[in-house]
């Protein structure tokens, strides 16, 4: 099955960039990668860049509207993703244990939906 | 047949439909000689034929699945592992707590929702949508059905026992016919023992076995003729199931050595206390 893996994190939690903290959880982020790939469980990856970074799209009543910054403010925000196929959710749930966000702040593992034949 | 499917709606149709199938076909055809079997099999067959006409499944899931249809032995009898692993899907801790024991009264235990509600003090129709969007997430999310690593175990265990503990308490109280709650207490009690034989190191568990064999032992002495409830203090001893006792005594003490006390062991041990005339103290 295929999970989505999405990593969620206050800015501020987890070590400073330039620390050496910093950079051993760069090299666990690493060894949950490359475990992932290893099992051959892992799809795709990617760190996303800092929310103030976004923009968000709206269309409503057929007119676009644009805003900065990311869908809503809350404290914890979206930083990353993975996705996996593996065969089964306790799988899928030990491989985002491993990723450092859990640590730092939360990964929520969902399933992508499977869509029957068109 | 829900380890099969990994759907236990899925399996739950399948075991109707096999149902259905028998009370049509018996009657001409005569009952066969292993009823019980004859009915799993047609319901394996069916979640079998299920299973392989879905749709292609990309990836693992279908590989999963495939190595599961292929591993299927015909007419195995369904081991007492089948059960503790339902038991433990049930109390996946990717459900939600409140649907965790309902769910397990519901499909382990096979309690009607209109008893679980009335257990836990709930609307029947609160209940009836917990086990269904507990069933949804386990075949959603890709929960298997399966027993967990030992390493896993000890962290699974608080639900499974709260499960069992009310299944036995509800098949335990004075209400509705006796045969069904002599049924549940049973069933109760045939769980514990698995999990005892699973996790004999654990004392939360051998606390939980040694709870029900000593309530259980005195069952056949706690009401009269009428119905009424009797006293322990006033209770026909010699009713009372010695081997249950002496079994129930000495898991307490297993328990007690195994040195990590919880809820479980201590209400064990004040079961045991009232076991010779004239040491009427009572806790």
């Amino acid at each position: 099955m295929k999970y989505i893996a999405l990593l969620y994190g206050e800015p501020d939690a987890g070590p400073v960039p330039g620390t050496p903290e910093f950079m051993q959880m760069l090299g666990e982020f690493q060894s949950a990668t490359t475990a992932m790939a290893e099992a051959g469980v892992l799809v795709d990856s990617g760190p996303l860049q800092p929310p103030q970074t976004a923009t968000t799209v709206r269309v409503r009543d057929g007119q676009a509207q644009l805003s900065d910054g990311p869908f809503a403010e809350i404290k914890e925000q979206l930083g990353g993703y993975y996705i996996l196929d593996c065969a089964d959710l306790d799988t899928a749930l030990r491989y985002a244990a491993m990723i450092p966000s859990a640590k730092y702040g939360s990964v929520e593992v969902r399933p992508v939906m499977v869509m029957g034949p068109h | 047949m829900a380890q099969l499917a990994g759907d236990l709606s899925l399996a739950e149709d399948c075991a109707q439909e096999a149902c259905a199938a028998a009370v049509e076909q018996w009657p001409r055809e005569g009952m066969p000689a292993n009823p019980g079997g004859w009915v799993v099999t047609v319901a394996r067959r069916r979640a079998l034929d299920h299973l392989r006409r879905e749709s292609a499944r990309p990836g693992k899931e279908r590989q999963a699945v495939q190595e599961r249809v292929a591993a299927d032995p015909d007419d195995s009898a369904v081991a007492g592992d089948d059960q503790l692993s339902l038991l433990f899907a049930c109390c996946h801790p990717a459900l939600d707590p409140a649907s965790r024991v309902t769910l397990t009264l519901r499909v382990v235990c096979g309690l009607p929702a209109a008893s679980i509600a009335r257990l836990l003090l709930l609307p029947e129709p609160t209940v009836a949508q917990r086990i269904v969007r507990a069933k949804r997430k386990i075949r959603d999310a890709g929960i298997r059905l399966r027993v967990p690593d030992p390493g896993e175990r000890p962290a699974r265990l608080a639900s499974v026992l709260r499960a069992i503990y009310l299944t036995f308490t509800e098949g335990h109280s004075p209400h509705g016919t006796s045969v069904v709650r002599d049924d549940l207490c049973e069933e109760a009690l045939r769980l514990a023992a698995r999990l005892h034989r699973l996790m004999p190191d654990e004392p939360e568990v051998t606390g939980l076995l040694a709870l029900i064999l000593l309530t259980s032992a005195r069952s056949a002495a706690r009401a009269d003729q009428d119905g009424a409830l009797v006293l322990l203090a006033d209770q026909d001893r010699s009713r009372w199931d010695q081997g249950r006792l002496a079994q129930g005594r000495s898991l307490v003490e297993t328990a007690l050595a195994q040195r990590r006390p919880g809820p479980v062991p201590a209400a064990g041990c004040h079961r045991r206390l009232p076991r010779r005339r004239g040491h009427g103290r009572r806790h």
